[in-house]
């Protein structure tokens, strides 16, 4: 629609170097801080992909473990038959159309019973995967062999984040995007300027949900023993949604400003806690909640108004993707 | 706040100093031990990993550490809990090689988790001497990884074991030939099953029924119900922990008239007994150990004493010699350097509380496979060659 | 008929299991995820009171729900107020409940594990049989069964025939008008939040009789909870009820015709079918 401006550019380029200043981590170190890097780099892809869709709409979907484990299933059974890349576009395919079947039927639902109805769905598709595996073959567990290391797992999921990014900054650009705009205004307005709700909610769900069947795909070697339970974990929906909500879902890079801090916060609770995690777990998100009223984001806003003033705000939201 | 498990003041202090930095020789052996402390399969590792790794630190540390080249050295334990996710785990397992820097690493609780980190503990070149993973791969998964040991043994061998035991106790007139068999949907119920229910064909039983039930079952009165429709002599469950119990108090509810009552996981917990008291006794369940000897005995004994709760009949003293093994290792190489103890472990026979252990292949060839509940022990009741194996008996009523 | 026996035996559990959550999500619009921890640490307490003092479980429910009730009503000044205050609009609050009890349900469980450890736990009480058109049914089960009618129907009556209870079904259904008409909100709110509570602990007492727990399980419970009240329509003790039974009977239907591997398909696929039909839930009103 219009012409790239000198802001967008320096975001994109701001944007680059930090993914390229990622993807050397490994030649840093290769052992924990790479797998740390990893399961970071996990969580922005993951929560940034369902921002795309819960930012916009406002819903909060819980089907998330449902496409990773499509996604990561693809991976385990087809792994000895086809070459990866193939596997991961599958993978797309596959969790792209359950998110428009489900899309199709759901999205009527307002509210907390599209939430529940979403975990229902990931606890749903585990158990039909378990019980055909269960039936129909001799194992419930895949092996998955491959001779990808942790680097390139990483470095997978960084370029997958920036074409998530790249895919959000077009959308927002797109007649799509300025759909949603309206709809996550108001809805009742957006019907009756004549823009079809239902159908771009769930060209965004689909487009949401491939990008995580994709996430799902990828993380496939890492597991190198893929079973339902691990697949389909319902704690990875609960823990996208909130690390999400917590850094802001106002713009596309606002989960990240949640899952970096809190990644690495959890992870030193573990580590110098670990016979009272869940404890100290618990008090520590608590804490967060009423200290962190409106996410890293709503603070990270009310640090920088008072210096920059409002030109730094108002160009904040005119590029917000 | 490490758990830092050191008998003595003396050698925690020159822990402090090679923590931080100090150039002094070391003086401790440092060992990591990564498995849930919560999630799913917190409450079976709360049971069996755990405390037996608990006794072997305290035992060693007692004995004044490990004898490495003439020299004893302590073990300091440095835990971390997975939270049941193999994510968690592999950034545990990347944290004790290459933060921690630990000398050893005891392997994580379950096969799905064992597998997920075995390329890893593998990169590091340590030996990964697996317990808790019951699995047919154990041939392939050695070959992978010449690292890697499995204890515990194959789950073919747990089905076929159980088909030969009951096909025996049907010869012996205890029992006919029709069995009921079900099983949890998940990684170990369905191996066994796919194993089990040609194994009782073969061996001439009439499986008069058969079902799965999810992971997360919770209820369980269709399944005795329908089982005890069908009217067996024999009921065969391949179940995880919660469905062995939720299954037998509902066996004993429904009164189910079976003289042959097999159920999976955790019957060897002596939690078992004491939740489902004299309706315990006669119930038959994978795992068992040779309740008669000494070593066993006095494993129990101990275990009671230092970690104030009871060992399980079946992985807990198999957990146990998994790390007297390693310490034999260690021992043997007279160094901890980690390709010397893998080649120790290669090669070596160790004397253990389970007997002799010789690794055939990375394998343990000769495992209890079932035990049964009589007068309150769990006695291993069919192996694959362990011998010092008791007679089993029917069961008779469930109270 | 044994289906219908068992199924009903097992849609009891799953009512007393949801009613809590129904007022507090109903209610007190906060959607608990801690719901199944309360549970699970309400079966250790009538497990340690069983162990250590000799209290039987049902008897015991009269110290725990008590005792739960006051929990309960301290978690929610405490810690939901400020997030009722400072919601800007129901949206908000629901985030900002979810978050807040992902939290609680973390410290529930580390308390439990410190408590308690992380083994499994199970007892027997009353676990003889009672036989049913020719089949045998555990006493425990039959207790719980009855406990909760008996609770339903005092919830029923409570909140139909009563002032106090008209007054807590008003703020359900709008706190803001409830308001005008000199409902004192916050309190019915802390009230609502803390009595159902102190359902849940009752019902973690009865289930403790016959289920095995370990501190790691409340979720399982939770999402039970959530889909029954969702689908029974959210703050209607009769719709609960209503969702709780079905799932009972179609859960124990699936698992005897068909396959008992496939009971959650069946419970979710109900759950998709009822929501489809009627997205508010059985009894639930449009949202306005």
């Amino acid at each position: 629609m219009s012409a790239v401006t000198g802001n967008e550019w320096r975001i994109a380029i701001l944007g680059a170097l930090a993914l390229g200043a990622a993807a050397l981590i490994p030649l840093a170190d290769d052992g924990y801080y790479l797998s740390l890097s990893v399961n970071i780099a996990l969580y922005v892809v993951l929560c940034t992909a369902w921002t795309l869709f819960s930012g916009p709409t406002h819903y909060i979907s819980l089907a998330t473990a449902a496409f990773f484990g499509i996604g990561t299933y693809t991976v385990g059974l087809g792994i000895d038959a086809l070459p990866f890349a193939l596997l991961v576009a599958i993978a797309a395919v596959m969790a792209g159309l359950v998110a428009g079947l489900v899309g199709i039927a759901t999205l009527r639902l307002t509210g907390v019973y599209f939430v529940i109805f979403t975990l229902g769905l990931a606890e749903l598709v585990r158990q039909v995967v378990t019980w055909l595996q269960t039936n129909f073959t001799t194992s419930v567990g895949l092996y998955v062999f491959t001779d990808f290391t942790e680097t390139h797992i990483l470095w997978m999921l960084l370029a997958l984040a920036a074409v998530i990014y790249v895919t959000g900054w077009l959308i927002n650009r797109s007649r799509l995007g300025f759909a949603m705009r309206i709809i996550g205004n108001d809805e009742t307005v957006a019907r009756h300027v004549g823009i079809d709700v239902a159908r771009a909610k769930v060209i965004l769900f689909m487009i949401s949900g491939a990008f995580i069947g994709v996430t799902g795909a990828i993380m496939a070697p890492r597991f190198a023993y893929v079973e339902p339970p691990s697949a389909f974990n319902p704690l990875i929906s609960f823990q996208v949604v909130i690390m999400a909500l917590l850094g802001g879902t106002s713009r596309l890079w606002a989960p990240l400003l949640g899952v970096i801090p809190f990644t690495i916060l959890f992870d030193q609770v573990s580590a110098h806690f670990p016979n009272h995690t869940s404890l100290v777990m618990g008090i520590a998100f608590m804490a967060i909640v009423y200290l962190l009223p409106r996410g890293v984001v709503g603070l990270a806003r009310e640090l920088l108004r008072p210096k920059a003033g409002k030109r730094l705000v108002a160009a904040e939201e005119a590029t917000a993707p | 706040m490490k758990r830092r498990t050191l008998m003595k003041v003396a050698a925690a202090l020159v822990a402090g100093t090679m923590l931080t930095g100090g150039a002094m020789a070391q003086e401790v052996i440092r060992i990591g031990a990564s498995a849930p402390k919560t999630g799913p399969l917190a409450g079976g590792s709360a049971v069996t990993y755990w405390p037996a790794i608990a006794l072997w630190v305290s035992d060693v540390n007692g004995r004044g550490g490990i004898d490495v080249g003439g020299k004893k050295m302590m073990v300091e334990l440095i835990e971390y809990d997975d939270r049941t996710s193999n994510e968690e785990a592999i950034k545990n397992i990347q944290r004790l090689a290459t933060v921690d820097k630990v000398d050893f690493i005891i392997p994580p609780y379950g096969t799905g988790i064992n597998l997920a980190t075995a390329p890893l503990i593998a990169k590091y070149g340590y030996p990964h001497i697996a317990v808790t993973a019951v699995t047919d791969g154990v041939d392939e998964f050695a070959a992978r990884w010449p690292n890697s040991f499995w204890t515990l043994g194959t789950s073919s061998a747990f089905a076929v074991s159980l088909a030969e035991l009951l096909k025996g106790m049907r010869e012996g007139g205890l029992i006919n030939d029709k069995v009921a068999v079900v099983n949890v949907a998940d990684a170990f119920g369905i191996e066994l099953a796919n194993a089990g229910k040609p194994a009782l064909a073969e061996a001439g039983f009439d499986i008069v029924y058969e079902s799965s039930y999810p992971l997360t079952q919770q209820d369980f009165a269709p399944i005795i119900q329908a089982a005890k429709a069908a009217s067996p002599d024999s009921f065969v469950a391949f179940s995880y922990p919660g469905d062995t119990f939720g299954l037998t108090k509902e066996a004993a509810i429904a009164d189910l008239p079976v003289k042959a009552y097999y159920v999976g996981v955790a019957t060897a917990f002596p939690a078992f007994a004491g939740a489902n008291g004299p309706a315990a006794e006669g119930v038959l369940g994978a795992g068992g150990v040779n309740a008669n000897s000494d070593k066993i005995k006095d494993f129990i004994t101990r275990h009671n004493e230092v970690t104030g709760q009871a060992p399980d009949y079946w992985a807990s003293p198999v957990q146990y010699a998994s790390l007297e093994v390693l310490e034999q290792a260690i021992t043997r190489a007279g160094s901890l350097d980690k390709q010397a103890v893998i080649d120790q472990i290669h090669n070596g026979t160790f004397d253990t509380i389970m007997g002799e252990w010789t690794f055939d292949g990375n394998v343990i060839r000769k495992f209890w496979t079932v035990g049964q509940w009589q007068g309150g022990v769990f006695n291993g009741v069919a192996s694959t060659g362990v011998g010092g194996e008791v007679t089993p008996v029917a069961k008779s009523g469930w109270k | 008929m044994d289906i219908l026996v068992t199924g009903t035996v097992l849609g009891g559990t799953y009512a007393l299991i949801a009613l809590g959550l129904t007022l507090q999500y109903g209610v007190a619009r906060i959607m608990n995820l801690a719901n199944g921890e309360n549970l699970v640490l309400a079966c250790f307490s009538a497990f340690w009171l069983l162990s250590t003092f000799a209290i039987n479980p049902v008897a015991g429910i009269l110290l725990i729900a008590p005792a739960a009730f006051l929990l309960n009503w301290l978690i929610y000044r405490l810690a939901m107020r400020p997030l009722v205050e400072r919601a800007k609009d129901r949206g908000q609050l629901e985030v900002d409940s979810i978050l807040a009890t992902f939290g609680l349900m973390f410290i529930f469980q580390g308390v439990m594990l410190l408590a308690f450890g992380g083994g499994y736990f199970t007892y027997n009480f009353l676990s003889e049989p009672v036989t049913i058109f020719g089949a045998n049914y555990g006493l425990n089960r039959l207790v719980a069964l009855g406990a909760a009618a008996l609770i339903a129907v005092c919830l029923w009556l409570f909140l139909y025939f009563t002032r106090y209870g008209t007054a807590i079904r008003a703020v359900a259904v709008d706190p803001a008008s409830a308001s005008l008409v000199a409902i004192d909100v916050p309190r019915a709110s802390a009230f609502a939040f803390a009595l159902g509570g102190a359902l849940t602990a009752a019902a973690g007492a009865l289930l403790s009789t016959f289920y095995t727990f370990d501190a790691s399980m409340g979720v399982i419970f939770t999402m039970k909870a959530l889909i029954i009240v969702i689908m029974g329509g959210v703050g209607d003790v009769r719709g609960a009820v209503l969702a709780a039974l079905m799932l009972g009977i179609a859960e124990t239907a699936v698992a005897v015709l068909v396959d008992p591997g496939l009971t959650l398909a069946a419970t979710y696929t109900l759950f998709i079918i009822v929501l489809l039909f009627r997205p508010q839930g059985m009894f639930g009103r449009k949202p306005a």
